[in-house]
């Protein structure tokens, strides 16, 4: 089982729905963010291209935010999902440092805290809370391992772009154009 | 041209608009872990060689500062963490690709063994001492009778506490600054060298004085080496290092770096030790508290700007 994302930045208008449903759903403190809209401009006036990016932490396959946990807090579980165990966090911020993403903030109660690809809503069999909400359905979730899933079609059917793959984190979140 | 904004509106603390997590806590802490590593090495060294006559204060005097940095340092690094009273979680797993679970056990290990180091050479130094329990005294004899197994356990933890500051950061390679293996030897050197200044410093005897003198001019040496192939490097790399290298040579800590680190902590006091080699009258003070004031220097100025260098994308 491999959980990813795919989001269409063909589709994606920023109204930020996604944001909104995960500090809900995940009651993540004023002003912090699980995930976050980025319009990248790329070009010279007149000739400027717009991208809009929903973006949130990657799950990477190699995640050096694991890597460098000296608690073991920050962990991967069944998927590939990368969670961090609150009651083993001691908040010295290693791997917001490793997080080539910055997905990853310290939390006012003091552990670090991040996107959970809402796994307790996933574990249930249905999707994350900014997938469930997005109104263009620019987002696309599943497991890459079954060709048959939501996210496996995109992927095979669209080009796609990974964000920093020469970082070497292998991210999971593919971003079709 | 290409601009990324983040348009939802986040202001994390310490995350946006880029990276400031880490202040004053996480250098000064690697100043003096570097410090301390300094201060064991060369007492370690010298009684493992068997010429502790050569280095009096190195082995006996300066080996007073290596616990109380080490403290010190322990207790900055206790400030940084945000889940305080979870830092025992630190004990209940090794994680061996972790740099900062290497350096809590190293930590763990040497800071008790540096406390011993230093009370074993207390009679020594205050003869009216008095360690009021047998048990003590018992424990002091057997210190002094294995000194040489003792030195050899304390140089390899040295080295490992020394040459880990900077691979904790070289382990990062989210931030491209941080991102060279020459960190750790870097680290260690400066490290090193603010070592064996503060003993040129301390020292009452000349001989010893002229030692450390000589010991320090090399490893700024040294340093000033690892620096320029840093750069080196960094020129010949990716675009992201390319930018990071770039904040120090042009960018905006350009004259904090220049000034500050490579001037004042390395240039100067090696100019003054090499006067003093030629038989000038130098006080030790002078360079000795540049080459710490420049170690600090370095260690706050990389924290700062690596956080800022990232990738693009």
């Amino acid at each position: 089982m491999r959980y990813a994302m795919a989001i269409d930045t063909r589709k994606c208008v920023g109204c930020a729905d996604c944001v909104v449903a995960c500090q809900t759903e995940n009651n993540v403190p004023m002003g912090y963010a699980r995930d976050w809209i980025v319009e990248s401009v790329s070009g010279t006036y007149p000739k400027l291209e717009l991208e809009i990016r929903s973006e949130r932490c990657n799950h990477c396959e190699d995640a050096p935010c694991v890597r460098c946990c000296p608690t073991g807090a920050s962990h991967i579980v069944e998927g590939g999902i990368v969670l961090v165990e609150h009651d083993k966090c001691i908040g010295c911020g290693a791997c917001i440092e490793a997080c080539p993403y910055d997905a990853r903030y310290p939390h006012p109660d003091g552990y670090v805290d991040k996107c959970t690809f809402c796994v307790h809503r996933v574990e249930k069999g249905e999707n994350p809370a900014c997938v469930e909400v997005c109104p263009t359905h620019c987002l696309h979730f599943g497991d890459l391992d079954d060709p048959n899933s939501d996210v496996s079609k995109v992927v095979a059917e669209r080009k796609w772009k990974v964000l920093a793959p020469e970082a070497g984190t292998k991210p999971q979140l593919y971003f079709l154009l | 041209m290409n601009e990324e904004l983040i348009v939802s509106g986040r202001n994390i603390p310490g995350v946006d608009p880029h990276l400031t997590l880490w202040h004053w806590q996480i250098p000064l802490y690697l100043f003096l872990g570097g410090l301390a590593a300094g201060l064991i090495f060369f007492a370690s060294l010298y009684v493992i060689m068997g010429k502790e006559e050569k280095a009096p204060t190195a082995i006996k005097w300066a080996s007073f500062i290596t616990p109380i940095a080490l403290v010190i340092g322990l207790g900055a690094l206790f400030l940084d963490l945000r889940h305080k009273l979870f830092f025992w979680r630190l004990y209940t797993t090794i994680r061996l690709e972790s740099p900062m679970s290497w350096g809590a056990w190293t930590l763990l290990l040497v800071t008790p063994l540096s406390f011993i180091w230093s009370a074993s050479y207390l009679r020594e130094l205050v003869p009216s001492w008095d360690w009021k329990f047998k048990g003590l005294y018992d424990f002091e004899g057997w210190v002094r009778r294995n000194r040489k197994p003792f030195a050899w356990v304390m140089i390899v933890l040295s080295v490992i506490l020394g040459i880990y500051t900077g691979i904790l950061l070289s382990a990062f390679n989210a931030r491209p600054l941080w991102n060279t293996s020459i960190l750790g030897p870097l680290f260690l050197t400066s490290g090193l060298s603010t070592g064996a200044a503060t003993i040129m410093w301390l020292s009452k005897d000349h001989e010893e004085k002229k030692l450390f003198g000589r010991i320090d001019l090399l490893l700024i040496v040294i340093e000033v080496f690892f620096i320029v192939h840093m750069f080196m490097g960094f020129l010949a790399s990716t675009e992201v290092q390319q930018e990071a290298a770039s904040l120090f040579l042009g960018g905006e800590f350009t004259v904090a770096f220049w000034v500050f680190v490579m001037i004042l902590g390395l240039l100067v006091p090696a100019f003054l030790e090499v006067l003093e080699w030629l038989g000038y009258k130098v006080p030790a003070a002078v360079p000795a508290f540049l080459v710490l004031f420049g170690g600090l220097m370095f260690r706050l100025i990389m924290v700062e700007a690596g956080q800022i260098t990232r990738y693009l994308y």
